[in-house]
């Protein structure tokens, strides 16, 4: 049973990349598009990493897109000061930026970690503030980070094939730490961090764990995103991506791996494909439009559009893990 | 010594503006537990209201400071209206991200050309600066004008929380909604107010912010909003004397990082402030410490 | 033969109020100590300082004659101490299986590169984990309900589930927090059995603070009256309940009225 449900998540994950690989040499797919399926992919990544941290763990951030940042910065650095455009120096770079991302989410997830709800919430909004007017002076101390000039010159290795791949990577780790006896005590956390300690998790460590690769993901995410344009600058890396991130975790369904896929697809293409259809008079329309739709999903189905419900052919689960559908109290 | 002191006039002056906005903050919160991230966008449209009303209908300028916070009262309403309330038995997370989508809807339709468009306005000016000079120290009367104002204001908002029925009934409901309710407080007529009384107090910053620093954009609301917020944090949030307070630090200690540390790290300085203060003590500087109750 | 635990002029005081003060209590290994007295006596406070989710502000716990008072409430559990909530507090969203998968989990061997690479070993211990918990369930006859979401169950199993949850790491002590509060008599009846049969079966020793006089009355063999904090008087059941300070400290002394 098992091992035909295994073969089944492969089979579809490789025919779901064969097809966009036929369509991308047939030209159906333009790399225009393609740069935009790439992107969908990387924020799909980071905000895994975020709904490890929000969606299992409960632990509440507002400062995502610093981590991204900081992976992005990285790995950007280390290419652009190796000059060379072997891919390799891509995996390279985007172990190193989700390491760095992990040593930082590690240095401020101790002591910061031990707050709880808006409060966490809010001290890694100032983080992630904190960061961003790092990156606007990185300039300062090493000056090919550009500062808020912006930094150029990073070679373009992200090729959708990393993106896919990383991507599934990703996935499958996530899964498997969910579905564990570290993913059960990560949950526990987040149902209720007191009764957690009672049975003997020991909770600041298992925050942490969860903090730290949440980041991680973020950190790769961003490692891939670098090389994707080519060209950073630190307002991709300011307090709206790190909303643009929660929502889709929220929309998604909190502790929802397929959900937040989903949403992190449908996001990008909405934003991007509002672009292609409204007429060149009413541009200025497409981030009024998206707000508003924003509000009306949120009001019409406020537990997120999967309400999160797991896709079950996707996720052949194990039995009896249920994601939290019904939050109605973060804090206590 | 001289430039000391008029760098805390300014930063006085730039943290009554925030004070003004962090009141809003603190009291919705204290209410509905929901980081209102549209209150920033509400204190800007209030700076526009003053813009119309100063510039175009040539208004004294005590009513286009009086027509601009009612227009914004009424706008805080309607938002609480549509946005949150359909929401207010909703994870609280999903009342957050629509509060995000109501800023951004904010800032971008007030963006387009046909509101108030996308570039920066020169705010008018309703009376001549005078200058007056302390012993070396310059204060403007804008300066005076922001102080009165904004000390006016709370005064009688602390009057008003503290002395009249409806302010008792806002404490009781910031205290425990459900116990409130059975004492026959309605809660949604207490809400209301409470937005109310936050977005027309936004307003009152936006106009005093548009003739201290004349220069309006529709995104002239995102970080003033999102620092007087820490400044309700800082100060404890749903406490009104904190916001205060958060708030008069928030704005001298910026002000004090640009006069004499580096102009680039005036909101590091401000956040980093924020979250040692929350390691420290995370009900803010007036907060009463929470034991958690097992 | 010295006691299981010990506590020593425990005192905790939040600003100036003195919650627990100069609290001191021997419990021998196999004892059924009732901990009685009137609300905001202290009870709870005494079973969050011996669980270590308070810190005393003084004087000292010693669990086995190891000092506990100043270590974390996880370090405690592992060491034989565990706990149930005033007001039941399971994992709400998980269900029956999980809320007590997750007391096992400092039982698990397998590191993280087990977990992320889904090796055999990590396989075999998930399924042997899943039949303990199981089998550990049907103990307290919730085997069919594993795949309920706890906070859906009915008030009566939502305690049974919290006392199993205690009980999977096999404590020596186990702390139950008014177990009857809000039940009828014949659930009351129920716990009792339950009680007294967890605590053969898995050979606990058992403090527990309860209001209802027929399970203290019922069950314990000894027991201890707080009020302000302090301990009021203790010994046989029956020798407490007419103690005049007992009845002073629950119905008001007469000269108050």
């Amino acid at each position: 049973m098992k091992r035909l449900a295994t073969l089944r998540s492969i089979v579809i994950v490789v025919a779901v990349y064969v097809v966009l690989q036929v369509l991308i040499s047939l030209g159906l797919i333009n790399p225009y598009w393609q740069q935009i399926l790439s992107f969908a992919g990387i924020m799909a990544i980071s905000a895994l990493g975020l709904n490890l941290i929000y969606g299992f763990t409960g632990q509440f951030s507002l400062g995502h897109a610093a981590f991204y940042g900081i992976g992005a910065y990285a790995a950007a650095y280390l290419s652009k000061s190796i000059q060379s455009t072997n891919p390799l120096i891509l995996l390279l770079g985007i172990i190193c930026g989700g390491i760095l991302a992990g040593v930082v989410a590690f240095l401020i997830g101790l002591p910061i970690l031990r707050l709880r709800s808006d409060y966490l919430g809010i001290a890694t909004l100032g983080f992630g503030i904190i960061m961003k007017i790092v990156f606007d002076n990185a300039d300062a101390i090493i000056p090919s980070l550009g500062g808020s000039r912006g930094m150029t010159g990073i070679p373009r290795l992200t090729s959708f094939a990393w993106v896919f791949a990383v991507f599934v990577l990703g996935i499958i780790i996530l899964r498997n730490l969910v579905f564990s006896s570290i993913g059960r005590a990560l949950v526990s956390i987040r149902e209720d961090e007191v009764a957690s300690e009672a049975v003997g998790v020991n909770t600041t460590k298992y925050k942490t764990i969860g903090f730290v690769i949440g980041c991680i993901y973020a950190g790769v995410a961003g490692g891939l995103y670098a090389h994707l344009y080519s060209f950073l600058h630190p307002s991709n890396f300011d307090f709206l991506k790190s909303i643009d991130v929660l929502l889709i975790i929220v929309l998604g369904g909190l502790g929802s791996i397929s959900g937040t896929i989903i949403i992190a697809f449908a996001w990008t293409f909405l934003l991007e494909g509002l672009r292609v259809i409204l007429p060149e008079a009413i541009l200025d329309w497409r981030l009024v439009i998206y707000p508003l739709l924003l509000i009306i999903v949120m009001l019409i189905r406020p537990k997120g559009i999967f309400g999160g419900r797991e896709i079950k052919f996707l996720f052949p689960k194990p039995e009896s893990f249920k994601t939290p559908i019904n939050r109605s109290e973060t804090s206590k | 010594m001289t430039y000391f002191l008029q760098q805390l006039i300014n930063g006085l002056q730039l943290g009554f503006v925030y004070a003004l906005i962090a009141l809003g903050y603190t009291m919705v919160y204290g209410i509905v537990r929901l980081i209102n991230f549209a209150h920033g966008d509400v204190f800007m449209i209030g700076a526009y209201f003053g813009f119309y009303l100063l510039g175009r209908f040539k208004l004294p300028f005590p009513l286009a400071m009086v027509g601009a916070m009612l227009g914004c009262a009424i706008l805080g309403i309607t938002i609480e209206k549509l946005a949150y309330k359909p929401l207010r038995n909703a994870p609280r997370i999903a009342a957050l991200i629509t509060a995000m989508g109501m800023s951004l809807f904010l800032e971008y339709f007030t963006s387009l050309k046909f509101v108030f468009g996308p570039n920066y306005l020169a705010y008018p000016r309703p009376f001549p600066i005078v200058n007056f000079n302390l012993g070396g120290v310059t204060l403007s009367n804008i300066q005076i004008i922001v102080f009165g104002v904004a000390i006016f204001l709370m005064v009688v908002l602390q009057i008003f929380v503290a002395k009249t029925k409806t302010g008792m009934a806002m404490r009781a409901v910031s205290f425990d909604k459900q116990t409130a309710q059975l004492m026959g407080i309605d809660i949604s007529r207490i809400i209301s107010i409470t937005f109310g009384i936050g977005s027309g107090l936004a307003g009152a910053g936006g106009v005093l912010y548009g003739i201290a620093y004349p220069q309006i954009n529709p995104f002239m609301g995102v970080m003033p909003g999102l620092k007087a917020f820490v400044a309700a944090v800082l100060g404890g949030i749903g406490i009104i004397p904190g916001a205060m307070l958060g708030a008069i630090i928030m704005g001298v200690v910026e002000v004090m990082t640009a006069a004499f540390v580096s102009s680039t790290l005036r909101d590091a300085v401000a956040f980093g402030i924020l979250i040692i203060v929350l390691l420290i003590k995370p009900t803010g500087i007036l907060g009463k410490p929470a034991a958690e109750k097992v | 033969m010295s006691a299981l635990l010990e506590i020593n002029k425990l005192t905790k005081s939040f600003g100036g109020l003195k919650a627990v003060s100069d609290f001191d209590l021997n419990i021998n290994t196999g004892e059924l100590v009732g901990l009685i007295g009137p609300n905001g006596a202290g009870k709870t406070t005494v079973f969050n300082l011996i669980t270590g989710m308070y810190n005393p502000t003084l004087g000292s716990i010693k669990f086995q004659e190891h000092e506990i008072s100043r270590l974390k409430p996880h370090k405690i559990a592992k060491l034989g101490i565990t706990r149930t909530f005033q007001n039941i507090r399971l994992f709400p969203e998980l269900t029956v299986l999980d809320n007590v998968r997750i007391a096992y989990h400092f039982q698990t061997r397998c590191g993280i590169c087990h977990t992320l690479f889904r090796t055999k070993r990590f396989n075999e211990e998930e399924s042997q984990l899943r039949e303990k918990a199981l089998e550990f369930l049907a103990i307290f006859g919730l085997e069919t309900r594993y795949n309920e979401i706890s906070k859906n169950l009915p008030y009566g199993e939502q305690r049974r589930l919290e006392i199993a949850r205690a009980l999977v790491s096999e404590p020596k002590l186990l702390l139950l927090d008014e177990p009857a509060a809000g039940m009828n008599p014949f659930e009351v009846g129920r716990l009792m059995e339950l009680i007294s049969f967890i605590r053969d079966r898995f050979k606990l020793t058992i403090l527990l603070i309860e209001h209802q006089m027929k399970v203290v009355m019922g069950i314990c063999e000894r027991v201890v009256a707080m009020d302000f904090g302090e301990i009021i008087a203790q010994g046989k059941p029956e020798q407490v309940q007419n103690d005049p300070k007992v009845i002073e400290a629950y119905l008001g002394s007469v000269t108050d009225s």
